[in-house]
């Protein structure tokens, strides 16, 4: 908990109040225990109260039950990462006690069930224990028995009181989320709300105020990984999907599923991966840009298909959020370990667009550009995220959405003449004309797998096939030299330079501004464009003496990952390497800090 | 309010082109000849079975005067997926077995064209098998042609899962061993709800087949024997009156609602009979897609898609 300079409340009778300006909760029980729907409450509290706030959480990949933890930081400033360590534990069971206080700041307070948790007098001495029997004061207060539901919003209680936080918004809050549901439902809610906030942490500990929020005046929006970039899909006027149930995509295609419809669109659920994007691609072909994702294996089964699109020229999105692989790996933790199979992916020379959000908001605004993509270059276009910007909630500024949202309707207005895959088209860009389209001098085309010629026909010819490979190759060389050259966090030269992909952004974002408090020339750059990759790097990489690129996959064969095995072979500079790790979590700013120390600035001297 | 998926706005209109869908235009127009549908030409071996199907497909479009952007033809991988490229007309050559997931993409997103998908028997029934049940099942409204030759010609005699027991192939040296697939049977048990089986020999079968598909609405299923004469010589001679066999059609008085007595007739012995085994009417998943669409959309009224948008973000602040 960084404490603010306002200093602390002089009130006399009341327990001292603490002004902090961020602070780090992690909830650690069970998954039915409705862990995530409490951290979903503060995340969105934190939202209302124009609060940055970014979450973090472990699922099981049991089908019932297991541990399960959920991490929120809340501050009234940039929050970039969902912290490495917290300041309170709110620990349900003993196995939640016991496996999360090495999470827990020492001196960090420990908020535990004590109807199921026995503290061990070693760490009494480490860290502030509050005990609340919290499962029998949520009998009590509203029936039932201890295994039924409500001690989490009872705990939601005692930690808004903990914090000072807005009650009436939270009661606000509750009620919208039970509205659908019978009206006991929420009553009980709000009950068990109101026992936790009235109970008396206030003479075991002092509590604390969060300082109010620099960002005055902006409406927020509260939202995971996965729903921002379903929703920017539909402001992008995506209206057909297909998809596959697969964790932890499933969460974007069931979203489609019920958003869809109110937009005169639809979301189909398919036999397996490989019709979904069959599916996508036949209503892409029609003239509805669709599209299709999945996780994972589902990536490795649609890349056939996906590279009909490319070769057929036909737009697309494909949604990949990434899980920890090969084969069916980990379901429920991240990993970026599919970018290779997302830029090269499929046989042949398979050239297609990789994008890969930096943070949820970046969530919404990449879909729209991929779908931009998609249909100025007639190309597929994959989104790569990941389980952990999937699963975690934050707040942004609200997006303009009657300037954002966008129409998409297909054109068949009748031609003299049309060439599907026209080789004089400025930089091999040609666009379909859907079927439905009039051509009046009666040739008509044909979106072929096969090689084929300006109409679509097969041929056999060598020539074709090289002047075709060069077209679909030349459309993605356009694309890059359109690209924004990315921005450099910290200064333009130095010593190490950190290079990023997707989820990682907010760590590495933390590390440097760590790193250079202790006076170490760090910088970093973060891509989001990875295939093609924007021009110009290799004049930012040759600022800095050393660069590592920061990837949550293995080293490889070779000894770097797979974004620095793409920038090595691009820039052939040896100077660049890899910090990567593959324990299934994001990265913790401290484990970026601790390997820059450790391999570049500590060990400068062996370079 | 935007147009829908199911509900498009009508095709604009330009001066120099006018709307050639309104109907004063299409009165105007004359029925495409067959000079103008023909495109490539076919691929296929002479005296091959697939050669009367395409014949048949183009008298179809003349008969029904189908216009040139008004059909979209479909094919995964095969001698019989060539198709599309054989006419004139918008079309696509997709990939191997998954004619029918992009045939439903096509059909579902557009509902105001004719979609034909045509396949052979390992397109069909082998890699794209579980696409076939599940069409069937979903009830697209689209027309698949089987072109059942019982082997692997495009790759040059390999046994097919139609191959009769004791077929030999390359791949099958000492007969085929594996029971076969009877496509007819396997249609019925998915739910299609039009099946119908032909053959090459008999084109105006043929022709009376694919009209009865054209005007079913749903996923409409014909299985067309047709001969590879390189690979599979005289695998149909039982049903071919020319070759001293029988071409007997569905008795008059079978129930195409029966399900049990289409069953029957599908698991005879070849020759078996020809016509419309089984047919009945279920909602497609377009129509019942197009009235999700609709039921949802009525209490959104009046909104621009950002306002509807807007309304959601409005309950996650």
């Amino acid at each position: 908990m960084s404490t603010a300079t306002v200093g602390v409340s002089e009130a006399a009778a009341a327990p001292p109040v603490e002004a902090v300006k961020e602070a780090v909760i992690r909830i650690a029980g069970n998954s039915q225990d409705g862990i995530q729907a409490i951290g979903g409450f503060l995340a969105r509290l934190a939202g209302r109260s124009e609060q940055d706030v970014m979450t973090y959480m472990t699922i099981p990949s049991t089908i019932s039950g297991g541990p399960s933890i959920f991490q929120v930081r809340i501050g009234s400033g940039e929050v970039h990462s969902s912290g490495d360590e917290a300041d309170v534990l709110l620990a349900f069971y003993q196995h939640s006690y016991e496996e999360h206080i090495v999470h827990l700041k020492k001196g960090g307070i420990v908020l535990y069930d004590a109807d199921h948790v026995e503290p061990k007098p070693d760490w009494e001495l480490e860290y502030r224990h509050v005990g609340v029997p919290i499962s029998g004061l949520t009998v009590e207060a509203i029936g039932g028995t201890t295994r039924d539901k409500g001690k989490n919003v009872y705990a939601l209680g005692l930690i808004a009181k903990m914090f000072d936080l807005d009650a009436a918004k939270l009661r606000n809050l509750i009620g919208e989320r039970f509205s659908g549901k019978d009206t006991s439902v929420a009553a009980n809610a709000l009950n068990a709300f109101e026992a936790g906030y009235s109970y008396s942490v206030g003479h075991l500990l002092n509590t604390f105020r969060f300082v109010d929020s620099q960002r005055r005046g902006i409406k927020q929006v509260v939202m995971n990984g996965n729903e921002a970039l379903a929703y920017g899909l539909i402001a992008a006027g995506v209206r057909f999907g297909a998809g596959y149930p697969i964790t932890p995509w499933t969460d974007i295609m069931e979203l489609l599923r019920r958003e869809l419809p109110k937009y005169g669109g639809m979301f189909v659920q398919c036999e397996d991966e490989i019709a979904s994007i069959a599916m996508a691609l036949g209503a892409s072909y029609a003239g509805h840009l669709a599209v299709t994702g999945t996780s994972g294996p589902g990536l490795s089964l649609k890349t056939e298909a996906l590279g009909w699109g490319v070769m057929a020229e036909v737009p697309l999105v494909l949604v990949n959020v990434q899980r920890g692989g090969p084969s069916t790996g980990l379901p429920t933790n991240v990993e970026q370990s599919d970018l290779n199979i997302a830029c090269f992916g499929s046989h042949g020379d398979c050239p297609r667009v990789v994008l890969a959000p930096a943070n949820v908001e970046d969530c919404f605004y990449t879909a729209i550009e991929a779908v931009n993509q998609a249909r100025q270059y007639s190309v597929p276009v994959i989104i790569l995220t990941d389980q952990a910007i999937a699963t975690r909630i934050e707040a942004f500024e609200q997006p303009k959405l009657e300037q954002i949202c966008q129409q998409l309707t297909p054109d068949f207005t009748p031609v003299a003449t049309f060439k599907p895959y026209d080789l004089s088209a400025p930089n091999g860009i040609a666009h379909h004309r859907p079927p439905g389209t009039r051509i009046l001098d009666g040739r008509y085309p044909i979106a072929s797998g096969l090689e084929h010629d300006e109409y679509g026909h097969p041929t056999a010819s060598a020539k074709l096939h090289t002047l075709m490979s060069a077209k679909r190759r030349k459309k993605l060389q356009a694309l890059a030299a359109q690209l924004p050259p990315p921005k450099l966090y910290g200064p333009p030269q130095g010593k190490l330079l950190l290079v990023g992909w997707g989820s990682t952004h907010g760590p590495i974002c933390e590390a440097v501004d760590r790193a250079r408090a202790m006076g170490e020339s760090v910088s970093a750059l973060h891509l989001k464009h990875l295939h093609p990759l924007p021009n110009g790097l290799e004049q930012l990489f040759s600022a800095f003496t050393h660069t590592r690129v920061v990837e949550m996959n293995d080293e490889g064969v070779y000894g770097y990952g797979q974004l620095a095995g793409i920038l090595r072979a691009r820039y052939c500079n040896p100077k660049i390497l890899g910090i990567n790790k593959t324990d299934g979590l994001t990265f913790k700013v401290r484990e970026i800090v601790q390997r820059v120390n450790a391999e570049v600035v500590d060990g400068m001297q062996k370079y | 309010m935007s147009a829908t998926l199911t509900e498009p706005a009508p095709p604009q209109a330009t001066v120099a082109a006018p709307d050639p869908t309104t109907a004063a235009a299409a009165a105007d127009r004359k029925p495409l000849t067959r000079k103008e549908i023909i495109g490539d030409h076919p691929t296929w071996c002479p005296g091959c079975g697939d050669f009367s199907v395409l014949a048949v497909y183009f008298k179809l479009i003349e008969k029904r005067k189908l216009w040139h952007e008004k059909i979209v033809t479909v094919a995964g991988i095969g001698c019989s997926s060539r198709f599309p490229y054989f006419l004139q007309a918008h079309g696509a050559h997709f990939i191997h077995g998954r004619a029918l997931p992009f045939a439903t993409g096509l059909s579902l997103a557009r509902p105001d064209l004719h979609v034909f998908a045509f396949g052979g028997d390992g397109d069909a029934f082998s890699i794209g098998g579980n696409h076939f049940t599940h069409t069937a099942r979903k009830n697209l409204n689209l027309t698949y042609v089987v072109m059942d030759n019982q082997v692997y010609g495009l790759t040059k005699k390999q046994t097919s899962p139609t191959s009769p027991l004791g077929f030999k192939s390359k791949t099958d040296l000492w007969g085929a061993v594996d029971y076969p697939i009877n496509p007819m049977k396997q249609a019925i048990m998915a739910g299609a709800t039009f099946v119908a089986r032909t053959s090459h020999t008999n084109p105006a079968h043929v022709l009376q087949m694919m009209e009865a598909a054209l005007d079913h609405e749903g996923f409409s299923f014909i299985e067309c024997l047709s001969e590879c004469v390189e690979f599979y010589q005289g695998a149909f001679d039982a049903s071919n009156p020319r070759k001293g066999g029988a071409f007997n059609l569905v008795p008059a008085e079978h129930d195409v609602t029966d399900e049990m007595a289409a069953y029957r007739l599908a698991g005879e012995p070849l020759p078996g009979h020809f016509g419309i085994f089984y047919q009945v009417k279920r909602p497609t998943k377009n129509a019942l897609e197009a009235k999700i669409i609709k039921d949802v959309r009525e209490k959104f009224k009046g909104l621009e898609d950002w306002q509807i948008l807007q309304k959601t973000f409005d309950r996650m602040n």
